[in-house]
């Protein structure tokens, strides 16, 4: 992969101010390179939920993107708790987010069903107890085989 | 149904001066959580909410929503208002509870499809 864009964007654990922030410029920088409103828009949801998921669990982290001619990579890596089990974490309805969360409308256990859901590929590594990376890949050709 | 029309119909109060009211309402869906909202409603949409911090403006704007109706006289703080305005996301506040304020929506047409 040789990206014609990439960049970086350091994310702080419970800071509900800036939240959603990593995701509002990438989407501008989408935007900017052209790229079709309806892939945009799967990018900036899958990267917005990965987004708060970092900053509701992780002490901090980044997230890194990669546009190339044919894709988006965006790949968050934190410094956090880690997820015990992803397949657990995975199913929908699901979260282990504590009750001043879920007052605020996440933690409802659909953010990686909703990432998974938006890009065409996705990946978890965690270790438990030291954190976690999260990589998902959205096509911009969409006749590209989805899920491959 | 542009939302102009929905604000004159149900007497919303627009928080967010300068907000671009003339926008084409294509439905409207109702959710506390925010990732249902990312998940579930549609670009276009009226989002009925009692959530009034900054991150629904990120979720409105990610998801190409049409506005933001806060339910049962609750106040966006001035935080969500700033972000609002600079992402051009129109908000409204209405004393009515969610479930009359869907009913009423339902009734001039609106459909969460």
């Amino acid at each position: 992969m040789n990206p014609d864009s990439e960049g970086v964007f350091f994310l702080t654990g419970k800071d509900f101010t800036n939240a959603g922030a990593a995701s509002s410029n990438l989407k501008g920088i989408l935007e900017n390179k052209g790229v079709p409103q309806s892939i945009v828009r799967r990018a900036c949801i899958a990267a917005f939920e990965a987004e708060m998921n970092l900053i509701i669990y992780a002490v901090a982290g980044m997230m890194r993107y990669y546009i190339t001619t044919d894709m988006i990579k965006v790949v968050l890596q934190d410094m956090g708790p880690g997820i015990a089990d992803i397949e657990l974490a995975m199913k929908e309805g699901y979260s282990t987010a504590p009750d001043y969360i879920r007052e605020m409308g996440f933690g409802s256990g659909m953010g990686l069903p909703n990432i998974k859901k938006n890009a065409d590929k996705m990946s978890i590594n965690s270790v438990a107890g030291e954190g976690t990376t999260l990589e998902f890949v959205i096509y911009l050709d969409q006749n590209a085989n989805r899920n491959s | 149904m542009k939302l102009r029309d929905l604000i004159e119909n149900l007497s919303l109060e627009v928080k967010t001066p300068g907000a671009n009211l003339d926008r084409e309402v294509t439905g409207g869906y109702v959710s506390d959580l925010l990732s249902d909202v990312l998940g579930n409603a549609h670009e276009g949409f009226v989002w009925i909410t009692l959530q009034v911090h900054l991150n629904v403006v990120a979720v409105a704007s990610l998801k190409g929503l049409s506005g933001i109706i806060l339910v049962n006289s609750r106040t966006p703080g001035e935080d969500t208002l700033k972000k609002a305005l600079a992402e051009k996301i129109p908000i409204m506040t209405t004393p009515l509870p969610t479930f009359e304020l869907v009913g009423r929506l339902y009734a001039l047409g609106l459909r969460c499809r």
